[in-house]
């Protein structure tokens, strides 16, 4: 009975594992076909159509009404202690180092990490993906190395929007409903803006863009079983990058910020 | 005789899991022959197209072609020789976010044979070659029926005049005379560029059309080999019974009651 239970946990150990182990295999493969020719720039720059231009819309969305509600939140919290330089540090801090790239890394996992799996694995169970072998054109190079080099790129140039949008809406706030002087605020704001925090940001930005390229290739890529099997893919591809976005943004918040 | 069959397997094994699907497959092919392979749905054949290209890795045994270990090369080496070979998939497998022309064009484009503004005059000449007009190629593949699909994928196939040519299952689930139409299409490619060609098939009077060589697969072995003539009478109770489509014989279908 014991036994039984301690095998059951190797088991399920070992299997991790090989996951984890695939899982690395494929994103060492997949980047090093960034480096090596041919280069696919017409698959590139669909993928940053894909991952960065049509995700605009939802990014800057969310980034403004986030601001908008720190800067209410806050005002609430804050009270009166000096609250205007308060509010206009709180949000572009949170904004800068946080919420621009968390939130813009999940949404972006949501649209795009699931259209990636949903196309790749489609082209893999309807034999699309072998057909690329016999037409001398290698799957890795053609289909996921031009989504992580996206990835990579996109999403910290979405989250510089994201940053400047959500600063912008915690602006609005203050100065339309709370009253505050848009001179001092934008003053305050400049003021508590460090280089550090907006790189820190940009930095995740580039990790949460390749984490959700290479989740959406990886599942698509190795679906199997038809549109059930791509089903599956898709989900496992958005909570797998959402998930690790969030593990990621913990990790290396330590790395940044922690002495 | 002591020409080099063109494709040569060896014991050829696969299996997935706990389940056998080619136990030892032995198959040679003659250049510039066309060999039909037969047997039930399931049997294998599919999965033995995909080794010899090398997409499905066999557990044991040799492929060669030209006289050359396809499985003990190295990956450069591989992907040249599958360069040599134009696969027509079981359904059509065209690239759905490319036109029906880039499709075509795909292969000679990804070698770099030519540049991207000839592709598309080149690959209207090779639409024509399988009877599709030229404004088919500005179509998107789901916009097509599924005749034209299958002759977009042989056009697809044919288009880097490759030396070996596959086709799986290339008439199934056609009208009978669109079936005649691209069977006289696979026989004039092979013919034109002097191909060698294996299909797979389970339309007896397609086989005939399409083959010189017939063989029979069941339960992952080659069962019988003869020329494709004698495919209706051949005297094998196995054969027999596969193509006159009789219930009663020594292949029992595993059906769960
Ligand atoms: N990638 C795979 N993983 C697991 N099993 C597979 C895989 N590919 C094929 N099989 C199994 O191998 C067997 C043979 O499949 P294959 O596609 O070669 O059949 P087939 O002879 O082409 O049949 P049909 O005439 O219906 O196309 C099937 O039982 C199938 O379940
Ligand atoms: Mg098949």
């Amino acid at each position: 009975m014991m036994l039984d239970g301690v095998a059951t946990l190797g088991r399920a150990a070992l299997g991790t594992c090989r996951g984890a182990g695939r899982l690395v295999l494929f994103a060492l493969a997949g980047l090093s076909h960034i480096v090596r020719p041919p280069f696919y720039f017409r698959a590139f720059f669909r993928a940053m159509l894909d991952i960065g231009y049509f995700s605009l819309p939802v990014v800057a969305l969310t980034a403004v009404f986030t601001g908008m509600v720190l800067a209410l939140q806050s005002s609430t919290g804050l009270s009166r202690f000096s609250a205007d330089s308060a509010i206009a540090s709180l949000v572009v801090l949170s904004v800068t180092r946080e919420l621009g790239p968390v939130l813009a890394g999940l949404m972006v996992a949501g649209r795009v990490g699931a259209a990636m799996a949903a196309e790749i694995g489609t082209m893999r169970v309807t034999d699309q993906v072998d057909a690329l072998s016999t037409l001398s054109t290698n799957p890795m190079k053609y289909l996921v190395a031009p989504r992580l080099l996206a990835g990579l790129i996109a999403l910290p140039l979405l989250v510089v929007i994201a940053d400047i949008l959500g600063v912008l809406g915690g602006f609005i706030i203050a100065t339309l409903k709370l009253g505050f002087n848009a001179a001092t605020y934008l003053g305050n704001t400049l003021t508590f803006m460090q280089t550090q925090d907006v790189v820190s940001g940009l930095v995740k930005a580039a990790v949460f863009g390749l984490l959700i390229s290479l989740m959406g290739c990886y599942h698509g890529y190795n679906s199997k079983g038809g549109a059930q099997g791509v089903g599956a893919a898709t989900t496992a591809a958005v909570v797998a990058a959402s998930v690790l976005i969030l593990a990621f943004d913990y990790v290396l918040t330590e790395l940044f910020f922690a002495r | 005789m002591t020409t080099v069959p063109k494709i040569r397997l060896r014991g050829v094994c696969k299996s997935f899991g706990d389940k056998l699907v080619l136990d030892g497959v032995d198959l040679d092919v003659m250049p510039g022959t066309s060999m039909v392979v037969i047997g039930g749905s399931g049997s294998g054949k599919s999965v033995l197209l995909k080794c010899i290209l090398g997409l499905i890795e066999p557990d044991a045994g040799s492929i060669e072609i030209d006289g050359q270990n396809v499985l003990a090369m190295d990956r450069p080496a591989r992907e040249a020789a599958r360069a040599r070979i134009g696969m027509l998939f079981q359904n059509g497998a065209l690239f759905d976010s490319l036109p029906v022309w880039e499709n075509v064009a795909f292969g000679l484009l990804a070698q770099r044979k030519i540049a991207r503004a000839a592709a598309k005059a080149k690959a209207v000449e090779v639409l024509g070659q399988v009877g599709l007009a030229g404004s088919v190629g500005d179509l998107w593949p789901a916009e097509l029926s599924g005749g034209m699909q299958k002759r977009v994928a042989l056009a697809r196939a044919i288009a880097a005049t490759p030396e070996i040519l596959f086709f799986d299952e290339p008439t199934t689930g056609l009208d009978p005379i669109m079936g005649a139409v691209i069977d006289g299409l696979i026989v004039d490619c092979v013919k034109r560029l002097g191909s060698t060609a294996i299909a797979i098939t389970h339309d007896m009077l397609s086989a005939r059309r399409i083959g010189d060589q017939a063989a029979m697969i069941h339960k992952g072995r080659i069962v019988w080999q003869s020329d494709a003539y004698g495919l209706m009478e051949s005297g094998n109770p196995m054969v027999d019974q596969f193509t006159h489509g009789r219930r009663e014989g020594p292949i029992q279908m595993e059906l769960r009651k």
